[in-house]
């Protein structure tokens, strides 16, 4: 966050102010080489980069601003048990050895912070105001709940910022996301992100960082703007982002990482001066209307095949163009659904609660206000998996834990678990899931899977019922 | 990186709208710590029956779609996750080339940087080459980067984007990080100014 900038007497939108402070070069004929503040590392998609620094003799430029966590291929299951998975086993070693070689700070499995890595930035208080983020994984675009300009990479490019800490980048379009209104009862974040994929499709956002905006984006908690901005990447945009306020500074003051005393001072000096500029303007704008919201839920085999919960599956033969009817027949014939009515009483196998999208405390609470008193379903299987060690220990000292075990639900260890399947937690052929997490592509959840993404409140109503249910009937 | 050179080659089309990278690689084959063996991993869930055994009807089984170095895919190709193991896989199974009308963001990055040319053309050019493959399976397209130029199976062409940067990196077999490194100077000057950082981690 520095660099005198040329252009303070133009408007400007948080986006374009987060992107100038962390201009390192701009080079004719070149993308821009922009600093990264913090590089989140995962088990999957870094052992290949560290490969390449090894083979080059490079050594991790800033290992100060980089933290490693395992969350992908671990287990959910007792973290005293060897890890079965000699694959995944493996593959988490590796990233030990990495951490230890590169002197890259490591939130292990048997680390009391160890978590979900989109989940863990925002609890240590990491992900900060106009930042830079990145992280080998499209989930990344969670950290822009803070006003961070955070997004997904590859591994290429998890070695550039190992080695150098820089990334080079084009600029993206500026695209404004205004929410307005008040949400009616059974209707949240989730319910406001699917339906904004479901209008502008997944590749909407292509090209573009959204900033989040208005008095519903304003009224939500920190939790609820990083469930709205993990899912950008859904509609294609690799960045979401949602300017600070008191909200956030409350929710990042005394976080481990957070600035202290007078560094807090001069932090929160900068911080307010982030929000877009009066009369900035957007390359693209969407406005929602939070109070018409109903609860939503996917029926497809992606993020923007979404309804709402009493609205019929799409006919195809009501659809023009021949490619988009061809997606949806497909899209059915995998989900083995008729068209023309709603999914509600569609029979439920498998209910996932968790994920990088919906595993923090609140949604936890959310779903715990299900299932008090009730039990779930005979023969439907309830995953409830915590984002993180830290969350599962909120969760206990709460009695959560109990109110799940007491329904009939797993109450399981930190990890991404269901939501990529990787782990061993996974749909069987055929079954039907109602997941709170981001992606309901076909064999996401296990090969021939089929998954209904919804809110945890969804989730959990399905969950005691056995049936795809509008919460509002249990609320 | 190698070179990127001109080609000619026939066409495997796949004639599906957002195809993410979870069909392209699924997750299951990510336990890998290396970039080994992913080829054969393609498509797996479309190409392979849950025993094994090749779909005869998915394009990578059938004979026209041998030895094919460009896939026709549809619209928003490379969708979902940020795994750079779709492209190596479509890499290694011998694709040089994606024609598509629009790729994801993270998606064409990554293709770039591992020699996979993602040629985005017109809706009325895509249609004309699922057409032309579908009249002829054995029919090829051209492959000029350095003039960016996509020579069609009816003899014309058209042009296609590409980024500066990554055009002169793909034709010369440079990687970006060998000239990130070379801007020390301007990243050790922008550290000296920095405002505003994260706490240190190195005590963790």
């Amino acid at each position: 966050m520095s660099q005198a900038n040329g252009t303070a007497f133009k408007p400007r939108t948080i986006i374009e102010k987060v992107w100038d402070n962390h201009v390192v070069a701009e080079r004719e004929r070149a993308p821009t080489l922009l600093y990264i503040d913090l590089h989140l590392v995962h088990e999957v998609t870094s052992p290949q980069a560290f490969a390449e620094l090894r083979k080059r003799r490079l050594k991790v430029r800033r290992p100060d601003l980089t933290l490693a966590t395992t969350d992908h291929s671990i287990p959910t299951y007792d973290r005293s048990l060897p890890i079965l998975d000699k694959l995944a086993g493996a593959q988490i070693e590796e990233l030990e050895k990495n951490c230890r070689d590169f002197q890259i700070p490591l939130f292990g499995p048997q680390s009391d912070k160890q978590g979900i890595v989109h989940i863990i930035g925002p609890e240590q208080g990491l992900t900060q105001p106009g930042m830079t983020a990145v992280c080998g994984d499209s989930h990344t675009s969670t950290h822009g709940a803070f006003g961070a300009l955070a997004f997904g990479i590859g591994t290429s490019q998890v070695e550039h910022v190992l080695a150098t800490q820089c990334l080079l980048q084009p600029r993206s379009k500026t695209y404004e996301v205004r929410v307005e209104g008040n949400m009616k009862s059974g209707v949240g974040a989730k319910d406001i992100i699917l339906n904004l994929i479901s209008r502008i499709g997944i590749s909407g956002g292509t090209g573009c960082v959204f900033e989040y905006a208005g008095s519903t984006i304003r009224s939500l908690s920190m939790e609820e703007r990083m469930t709205i901005c993990n899912m950008s990447i859904e509609a294609g945009a690799r960045a979401g982002l949602v300017a600070p306020d008191d909200t956030t500074y409350q929710y990042l003051s005394g976080r481990p990482y957070a600035p202290k005393g007078a560094d807090w001072d001069r932090a929160l000096g900068i911080w307010r001066n982030l929000p877009t500029d009066d009369n900035a303007t957007f390359d693209k704008r969407i406005d929602i209307d939070a109070s018409s919201l109903e609860p939503m839920i996917t029926f497809g085999t992606n993020p923007g095949m979404g309804i709402p919960i009493t609205a019929p599956v799409p006919d195809p033969s009501s659809i023009p163009d021949p490619l988009e009817r061809d997606s949806l027949n497909k899209a059915l014939r995998y989900m083995d659904l008729p068209s023309g009515k709603p999914l509600l009483g569609h029979p439920v196998n498998v209910v996932f609660i968790g994920s990088c999208t919906n595993s923090r405390i609140s949604d936890l609470r959310a779903a715990a206000q299900i299932f008090k008193g009730r039990k779930v379903s005979p023969g439907v299987r309830v995953m409830v998996v915590p984002g993180s060690q830290q969350v599962k220990k909120q969760a206990q000292d709460e009695g959560l834990d109990r109110v799940f075990k007491d329904a009939g639900a797993e109450w399981r260890e930190a990890g991404c678990s269901m939501c990529i399947a990787m782990n061993g937690d996974q749909l069987e052929p055929g079954q039907y899931g109602v997941s709170t997490s981001n992606r309901n592509f076909e064999g996401r959840q296990g090969r021939s899977g089929r998954t209904f993404l919804a809110s945890p409140l969804t989730a959990a109503a399905s969950a005691v019922t056995g049936v795809v249910t509008d919460v509002r009937e249990l609320l | 990186m190698e070179k990127f050179t001109t080609f000619t080659s026939r066409l495997a089309p796949l004639p599906v709208d957002n195809v993410d990278t979870d069909q392209i690689i699924p997750a299951r084959f990510l336990k890998t710590t290396s970039k080994a063996g992913l080829g054969d991993e393609l498509f797996y869930d479309w190409r392979y029956d849950a025993d094994g055994s090749p779909k005869p009807d998915f394009i990578l089984n059938k004979p026209e779609g041998h030895a094919a170095q460009v896939l026709l895919a549809g619209d928003n190709f490379g969708c979902g996750s940020s795994r750079e193991h779709a492209p190596w896989a479509l890499a290694q199974y011998g694709f040089r080339a994606v024609i598509s009308t629009s790729f994801a963001d993270i998606f064409r990055g990554n293709s770039l940087k591992n020699s996979l040319l993602p040629v985005v053309v017109s809706r009325e050019v895509h249609g004309a080459l699922f057409n032309a493959v579908a009249h002829d399976p054995a029919a090829t397209v051209t492959v000029d980067l350095a003039q960016q130029k996509l020579t069609l199976p009816d003899g014309s062409s058209v042009g296609f984007p590409i980024d500066e940067f990554a055009k002169h990196c793909m034709l010369e077999g440079v990687d970006e990080l060998g000239y990130i490194l070379q801007q020390e100077a301007a990243i050790g000057g922008y550290e000296a100014k920095r405002l505003l950082s994260v706490n240190t981690l190195a005590s963790t």
